[in-house]
C-alpha cells in the first residue's frame, strides 16, 4: 500500500532521473567522433582528459571558494532574520516577510540582468557607497577574485526570501504550549529564539544546508550570462565546473568528456553531502 | 497567566517604552529594528531602482543614483511599446508559454511529491532509504550531465520542441519531496496517524482524509518553490525547445538581451539588431517578476495560516 503512494514518484524517478544519470554513466565511457556514439570505446580516456585539463583544478578550486562563502552565510543569516522575524508576529513582521521574499521572484536571467547594473558604480543604486569605499567602475567590482562573493550576494538576494519562509513555515508548525510554558518559566525572546525554537527549526536548517550545497554545486547560468553572453566582464570563461563540462560538450562536441567531468561532479556532491548527512543524522527526522 | 493579565489592566491604553519593546529589552529592540531594516534595503532597494528604470532613459540613469528617480511617462510607454512590440509580440507568446509551462508542471509535481514525501515520513517498507537516497542523488545531478541524456530520451518519445519536453521533466521535482518528507516527519504527529491505523483506515485513506489535509502550509510553500523553479527554468528549454514561439520567458529574455546594446554602452550590437536601451531591459525583466509576485501573494496565505497548531488536541 506504502508503495502506491510513492509509485509517481518512482516512476518518474526512473525516467526523469535514475535513466538519464545511467546513460550519462554509460556515456562518460564512450566515444564520441563525428557525433555518432561508439560506447565503452573510450574506456577511462574522457577521465583522463578531464583531470588532465589545466582547468579542471581550476574550476573545482572556483566552487569551492563559493561553496566555503555561500553556505554558511547563507544559513546563518536566514536562521537570523527568520528568528528576528517570528520573535514579534504582526504587521510589520509579515510586511517584511514579504519584502525579502520578492526578489525571490528574480532569478536566472533576469538576476543577471539586475546585477549587472547594480555592481556598475555610474548607475547603481548604491553608487555613493561604491564610490565611499573606492570603486568607481563594473570591473573594480567584478573580478576573478571577488566572484565567490558577487555569486553569494547574488543568491542571497533571490533565495534568502524563499528560506525565510520555510523557515517561518517550519516554525508554525511548533506547539503553542511550548512557548507558553516557556514564558511561564521566564524565558525572554531571545531565550526563547535561541534555546526552544532553535532546536526545533534544526531538520528545516539541516534540509535549507544540503539543498543551498546541492543547488549552489549547479551553479551555470550566472556565470556563463556574466561572463560571455550578454558583457564581457573580467572573469575567465569557464568558471564553474558546470561551464567546464558545458564547453566540452558544446564547443568542442566532446559529449563524453561533458558526461566524465559531470559525473566526476556528482561524486564531489555526494561525498560532500554524505559527510553532511552523517554531521547532521539527515535521515533522522525525530528530533 | 494571571500575572501578565493582571499588568495589562493596571495601565488600560497608556503607551509606555517598556511595555512597548516586551521581552526583547530596548537594547535588543533596536538592534533586531537594524538589522532588519539594513536587510529590507539590502533586498528591496535594486527592485525600486529596477522599477523606476522603466521610466528613465540613460542619461537619466547616469546622473542620478537615487533608486526613487522617476524618469518620464513617454520613456515607460516607450519602454513598454518596444517590449510588447519585439519580434511581432513575441514576449506576450513567452508570457503565455511560462504560465502554462509553470502551472502545468506545478500541478504534476505537487501530485507527485506530496504524497511520496508522506510516504517516506511516515511508512516503513522496504526500499525506504533507497529511495532516500536516490532523492539526495537527483538533487545533486549536475545540470549539465543529465542534458545530454534527456535530450536523447525525449527525441526517442518523439517529445523534442513540444510543450511536454519542458514539462514532464520539471515533474520530477525532488527538492519537494524532501520537503515534503521533512515537513510531515516533523509536524504531523505520530499519534494521530497511529490512531487512524488502529481504527482501522487504510494508509491510502490516513493519506487523504488526515494528512493532505493538514498540509496547507506545505501546500502553499511548494507550490510557491516548484511555480519558482519552472519558472525560472533556463537550461531545460534553452536546450530542448528551438522554435522561438514555444520559448518561456528566461530563454526569451535572453535572447532580447543578447540581441541588444543595453548592457554594454559601446558594444556595437550586430546590424539589424534592437536598439535597446537599459529601461527597455528593465521592463523585459519585469515580466518575469510581476507574475511571480502574484503567485507569492496567494501561496503565502496558506504558508502563514499556520493550520498545524492543535492537531492533536482536536
Amino acid at each position: 500500500m506504502s508503495y502506491l503512494l510513492a509509485a509517481p514518484y518512482i516512476i518518474f524517478m526512473a525516467i526523469f532521473g535514475i535513466g538519464p544519470a545511467l546513460y550519462a554513466l554509460l556515456m562518460s565511457f564512450s566515444k564520441f567522433s563525428a557525433g555518432v556514439p561508439q560506447y565503452w570505446a573510450a574506456g577511462l580516456d574522457n577521465y583522463s582528459l578531464a583531470f588532465g585539463d589545466s582547468r579542471f583544478f581550476q574550476v573545482f578550486g572556483n566552487l569551492l571558494e563559493f561553496l566555503i562563502v555561500s553556505v554558511p552565510l547563507g544559513i546563518g543569516f536566514v536562521v537570523l532574520l527568520a528568528l528576528l522575524l517570528d520573535m514579534r508576529p504582526g504587521r510589520f513582521s509579515s510586511a517584511l516577510r514579504l519584502l525579502y521574499f520578492i526578489p525571490g521572484a528574480v532569478t536566472g536571467p533576469a538576476l543577471v540582468l539586475l546585477v549587472i547594473c547594480i555592481l556598475d558604480p555610474t548607475i547603481s543604486p548604491f553608487g555613493p557607497l561604491f564610490h565611499f569605499v573606492g570603486t568607481t567602475n563594473f570591473d573594480g567590482l567584478v573580478f576573478p577574485d571577488s566572484l565567490p562573493f558577487v555569486f553569494t550576494l547574488m543568491g542571497f538576494f533571490s533565495g534568502a526570501g524563499m528560506w525565510i519562509a520555510i523557515q517561518h513555515g517550519g516554525l508554525q508548525g511548533m506547539s503553542k504550549e511550548v512557548i507558553e510554558a516557556s514564558e511561564l518559566d521566564g524565558c525572554n525572546a531571545w531565550q526563547k529564539a535561541r534555546y526552544i525554537k532553535l532546536p526545533y527549526m534544526r531538520p528545516y536548517i539541516v534540509y535549507q544546508t544540503i539543498l543551498i550545497f546541492a543547488l549552489n554545486v549547479q551553479l551555470f547560468v550566472e556565470p556563463q550570462l556574466l561572463t560571455s553572453t550578454w558583457v564581457q566582464a573580467n572573469v575567465p570563461p569557464q568558471w564553474a565546473p558546470n561551464q567546464l563540462a558545458y564547453s566540452y560538450a558544446f564547443d568542442v562536441g566532446n559529449f563524453g568528456a561533458a558526461a566524465a567531468l559531470s559525473l566526476l561532479m556528482l561524486a564531489i556532491g555526494l561525498a560532500g553531502a554524505v559527510v553532511m548527512i552523517r554531521l547532521t543524522g539527515f535521515f533522522k527526522l525525530e528530533a | 497567566m494571571t500575572r501578565q493579565t493582571a499588568t495589562k489592566e493596571r495601565a488600560p491604553g497608556r503607551l509606555s517604552l517598556r511595555r512597548y519593546v516586551g521581552d526583547l529589552g530596548i537594547v535588543g529592540y533596536l538592534i533586531r529594528l537594524a538589522i532588519l531594516l539594513i536587510f529590507a534595503i539590502y533586498f528591496v532597494v535594486p527592485l525600486v531602482w529596477l522599477l523606476f528604470a522603466t521610466t528613465r532613459d540613460p542619461n537619466s540613469l547616469y546622473t542620478s543614483w537615487f533608486p526613487f528617480t522617476f524618469g518620464s511617462i513617454d520613456r515607460l510607454v516607450t519602454s513598454w511599446t518596444n517590449i510588447i512590440g519585439y519580434q511581432n509580440g513575441e514576449m506576450l507568446l513567452w508570457l503565455g508559454n511560462s504560465i502554462r509551462y509553470a502551472g502545468l508542471s506545478l500541478l504534476g509535481s505537487l501530485a507527485i511529491c506530496i504524497p511520496a514525501g508522506y510516504i517516506l515520513a511516515i511508512g516503513r517498507f522496504p526500499g525506504r532509504r533507497v529511495l532516500l537516497w536516490l532523492t539526495l542523488i537527483t538533487m545533486l545531478l549536475p545540470v549539465s550531465a543529465m542534458v545530454l541524456p534527456l535530450f536523447l530520451e525525449l527525441n526517442l518519445a518523439h517529445l523534442i520542441n513540444t510543450q511536454w519536453a519542458v514539462i514532464l521533466p520539471a515533474m520530477f521535482f525532488p527538492f519537494g519531496v524532501y520537503l515534503s518528507y521533512v515537513y510531515y516527519g516533523s509536524s504531523l504527529p505520530r499519534e494521530l496517524v497511529d490512531a487512524a491505523r488502529v481504527d482501522g483506515c487504510s494508509e491510502l485513506r490516513v493519506f487523504w482524509d488526515l494528512a493532505l489535509p493538514l498540509a496547507r502550509p506545505l501546500l502553499g510553500l511548494l507550490a510557491f518553490i516548484s511555480f519558482n523553479a519552472n519558472w525560472n527554468n533556463f537550461f531545460g528549454p534553452y536546450v530542448m525547445l528551438n522554435d522561438d514561439k514555444l520559448y518561456n520567458l528566461p530563454v526569451g529574455l535572453n535572447s532580447v538581451v543578447a540581441a541588444t546594446s543595453a548592457l554594454r554602452p559601446g558594444f556595437n550590437p550586430t546590424p539589424g539588431a534592437t536598439s535597446f536601451v537599459q529601461a527597455d531591459a528593465a521592463m523585459a525583466a519585469m515580466f518575469m517578476i510581476v507574475p511571480v509576485v502574484i503567485v507569492f501573494m496567494f501561496s503565502m496565505r496558506y504558508v502563514t495560516s499556520g493550520a498545524f497548531t492543535g492537531g492533536v488536541k482536536g
